[in-house]
């Protein structure tokens, strides 16, 4: 059996970004991940980390507007980009419409997928999707263990009736 | 559950890439839109050396619709393509196929090079390639080549690429007067399908005169099948097919995994021959 060699220490990098609508820099490895560049290097403990794999959602960020999973992408790659986490959607201590909508209809239990999810609803309402499109499709891409969804679709549902779309 | 460490590069033109992949001192991987690579490098399953970053290389991403081909550079992100009112009516099995791999916050970052390079054998795209006889074009330090679709995948996971190869872009012949469709039984939507099916025909007089069948996780690889092909011509996608069905059971030999049985990857190839020839009689995709 071959036992791996330590690597020598890899190069750092520095990560700049405009992250929640404020520059941020930050050494980092190249094989860090952008999720654990946010929580671990900007503190940022907002986006959650599930399966590190892509297939949970729970780690979803919105990176130039697009919701991508940042367990799938490495630090350096989001270097010069604008990235939005959880942490911007309340704004002055007031919660987003679909933040009010998702606790109006009980969207959640243990909260671990909720921050994922959020980021790509709130995608979806900015490129003006359908909630049949945001219920489907978007929230195919989200694993909840606890709500069985119905809080999720109901709140999708009530919110996107709400601004009358 | 973290990437080894590695060498990170971030060629800016296609000459720095080719560079790249050329020294024969490293192990390379390329990097496009990382949904698959990143998976792996997490598992710890990918251990390169290098890791070239290709996203920041322009140029690598067109659409190109001629009368005879379409042509697709490999860095087009799915989600693009998805999108694309062009391809929409140049080659709608395509965006077909796309909206059945993973979900929007994946597709997001896929790469149509990515998705074929990694060769996944229940993938559709793949199976897209193979059914209309894609061409991969390659590029290395010292010069391009073509390879159809058919001899490019080998294996699971394994393609003819070089490891000095990158794909540069995929051309798909426009088959005139075919139609296609694809259908697929998968354990949830944006699964790996258990198995998968791209099916294309041209009909005249409503008969079947020319079909082309590719299956997806039906092999180690994407397979075309000819002998359910030539059974289809000179039926009717509304008649009876035990004929085909039976064609195609008989000429592949599914694997048998922790997923299913070799018996019930048969059984679901039978059924979405079914369905894809119900759905191009009733119109279906062009």
């Amino acid at each position: 059996m071959t036992v791996p060699t330590t690597p020598a220490p890899a190069r750092m990098r520095t990560v700049t970004a405009t992250v929640n609508g404020v520059t941020r820099s930050a050494e980092t490895e190249p094989r860090a991940l952008l999720s654990d560049f946010l929580r671990h290097d900007l503190g940022l403990t907002g986006t959650h980390v599930g399966c590190e794999q892509g297939v949970c959602g729970a780690c979803t960020v919105l990176v130039d507007d697009v919701p991508v999973r940042s367990c799938l992408l490495l630090a350096v790659q989001a270097d010069g980009r604008r990235i939005e986490t959880v942490e911007a959607l309340a704004q002055d201590g007031e919660l987003s419409g679909f933040q009010r909508a998702m606790r109006d209809e009980h969207g959640l239990q243990c909260g671990f997928c909720t921050p994922g999810i959020l980021m790509s609803v709130t995608a979806a309402e900015r490129e003006g999707l359908t909630a049949e499109q945001t219920t489907t499709e978007v929230l195919g891409g989200h694993v909840c263990r606890c709500t069985g969804y119905q809080g999720i679709r109901a709140a999708i549902e009530h919110h996107w009736q709400e601004a009358g779309r | 559950m973290k990437p080894p460490a590695f060498d990170y590069q971030e060629p800016r033109t296609l000459d720095e890439i080719v560079e790249l992949l050329a020294r024969t001192d490293q192990d390379a991987t390329v990097l496009a839109g990382g949904q698959s690579l990143v998976p792996l490098l997490n598992l710890r399953l990918a251990r390169p050396d290098v890791v070239v970053d290709i996203n920041r290389v322009p140029g690598l991403d067109g659409v190109e619709v001629a009368d005879d081909a379409v042509v697709l550079g490999a860095m087009a992100r799915l989600a693009t393509l998805e999108r694309d009112p062009v391809l929409a009516d140049a080659l709608p099995i395509v965006p077909e196929a796309i909206r059945l791999v993973a979900h929007p916050q994946i597709r997001n970052r896929t790469t149509l090079g990515g998705s074929l390079c990694h060769a996944d054998p229940a993938a559709e795209l793949p199976a897209v390639a193979v059914a209309l006889d894609a061409r991969l074009h390659l590029r290395a330090r010292d010069g391009g080549r073509t390879e159809e679709a058919a001899g490019f995948f080998q294996s699971v996971f394994t393609t003819s690429r070089r490891p000095e190869e990158l794909l540069t872009a995929v051309e798909f012949p426009r088959h005139q007067g075919f139609r296609f469709c694809f259908e697929e039984v998968s354990r949830r939507h944006g699964d790996f399908p258990f198995v998968g099916l791209c099916f294309g025909v041209r009909l005249e007089d409503g008969v079947v005169t020319a079909a082309r069948l590719a299956g997806a996780g039906i092999a180690e690889r994407p397979l075309r099948l000819p002998a359910a092909e030539a059974a289809l011509v000179g039926h009717r996608l509304s008649g009876d097919l035990a004929e085909v069905l039976d064609a195609a059971s008989a000429e592949v030999d599914p694997p048998s995994d922790i997923h299913g049985t070799a018996s019930f990857r048969r059984g679901l190839l039978r059924a979405v021959i079914r369905r894809a020839a119900a759905r191009l009689d009733q119109g279906g995709s062009r």
